[in-house]
């Protein structure tokens, strides 16, 4: 793990909050962007048949396993856990949390065919929402997103402007049913996908907001 | 371009994939044995068929899973895909 002092998002010489100040208020803005850098990210394996490693992984962070293909259980506030393969997920902390939730899986798959890998450095996130959400992400990826087939809850592995992406839809609002999704990308790809969503947003009209 | 049903993701588009060649080659159990165009035709020596042909495809940046898929290659279109270890859909290969 690196020392929090020198954590550095791959973005920061973007200097996003100094766009926050000059954008102003959020309220015509059709496409919403913000990165959440720094997130916990833990890649588990494991059998997904044998429930004493489901169990042991569920009773060390209170998340269930999701088993079904492109879905996220938990809170994705807090720790969450994203479907990456039948035997493959991603588990996710707020800044800072990975380590304890690195050692209480590790201490609940100890003597288990499992393994938990920290990747927390690897990706960054950058959440994307507004009127237009949606519409942007359509630009440069194939998976269909439409609200009946793709919502809160569901993530997808796939390609987004041709960078290698996680998708996962955390919210919709509840009266305008407008989409909140985050994007996990490869710290170097993470300058590219940004600019890419801005230039894909301007139609509509970008603005930056906090995390 | 390709849709390609992914076992475990569903169907989604060819660039998400890579292929695999050939699939059901099996490595010969006693390599020692056999002789050098024995060894030649497991290594080398590929079907080219005009049909369904039964090969491997691999969902890189999806779930990263390798599983087979009959395709016919004279039309490009997809009878089925299965798991790795299962037998292949009636009337392909």
């Amino acid at each position: 793990m690196v020392d929090p002092y020198l954590r550095q998002s791959p973005l920061a010489h973007l200097h996003l909050d100094a766009r926050v100040a000059s954008d102003g208020g959020l309220t015509d803005a059709a496409v919403i962007l913000a990165e959440l850098p720094h997130r916990g990210q833990l890649l588990l394996r494991g059998d997904t048949g044998n429930p004493t490693f489901r169990d042991a992984v569920e009773k060390a962070i209170k998340t269930g396993l999701p088993t079904t293909a492109g879905t996220v259980s938990g809170s994705s506030k807090g720790t969450h856990i994203i479907w990456q393969g039948p035997d493959e997920w991603l588990v996710v902390t707020k800044p800072g949390a990975e380590e304890k939730t690195k050692k209480a899986l590790f201490l609940a798959i100890a003597n288990q065919h499992a393994a938990v890998t920290d990747l927390s450095e690897s990706r960054t996130v950058i959440r994307i929402t507004g009127d237009n959400a949606r519409e942007v992400l359509m630009k440069g990826c194939s998976v269909d997103l439409h609200p009946r087939v793709f919502g809160p809850g569901h993530c997808a592995e796939t390609l987004l402007a041709q960078a290698h992406v996680i998708l996962h839809q955390t919210v919709a609002h509840k009266t305008s049913g407008i989409p909140t999704y985050e994007i996990y990308v490869y710290r170097s790809f993470a300058e590219y996908l940004w600019t890419w969503l801005e230039d894909a947003g301007r139609e509509f009209g970008v603005k930056v907001a906090t995390a | 371009m390709l849709l390609i049903p992914c076992p475990w993701c569903g169907e989604r588009e060819e660039t998400e994939f890579h292929h695999g060649g050939e699939a059901h080659i099996e490595r010969p159990k006693d390599p020692d044995k056999l002789s050098d165009e024995e060894w030649a035709d497991y290594l080398f020596m590929r079907k080219n068929t005009k049909g369904v042909y039964l090969e491997r495809w691999v969902h890189q940046y999806g779930c990263r899973r390798w599983f087979n898929v009959a395709r016919n290659t004279a039309t490009n279109e997809i009878v089925g895909a299965y798991k790795m270890g299962k037998k292949p859909p009636k009337g392909a290969g």
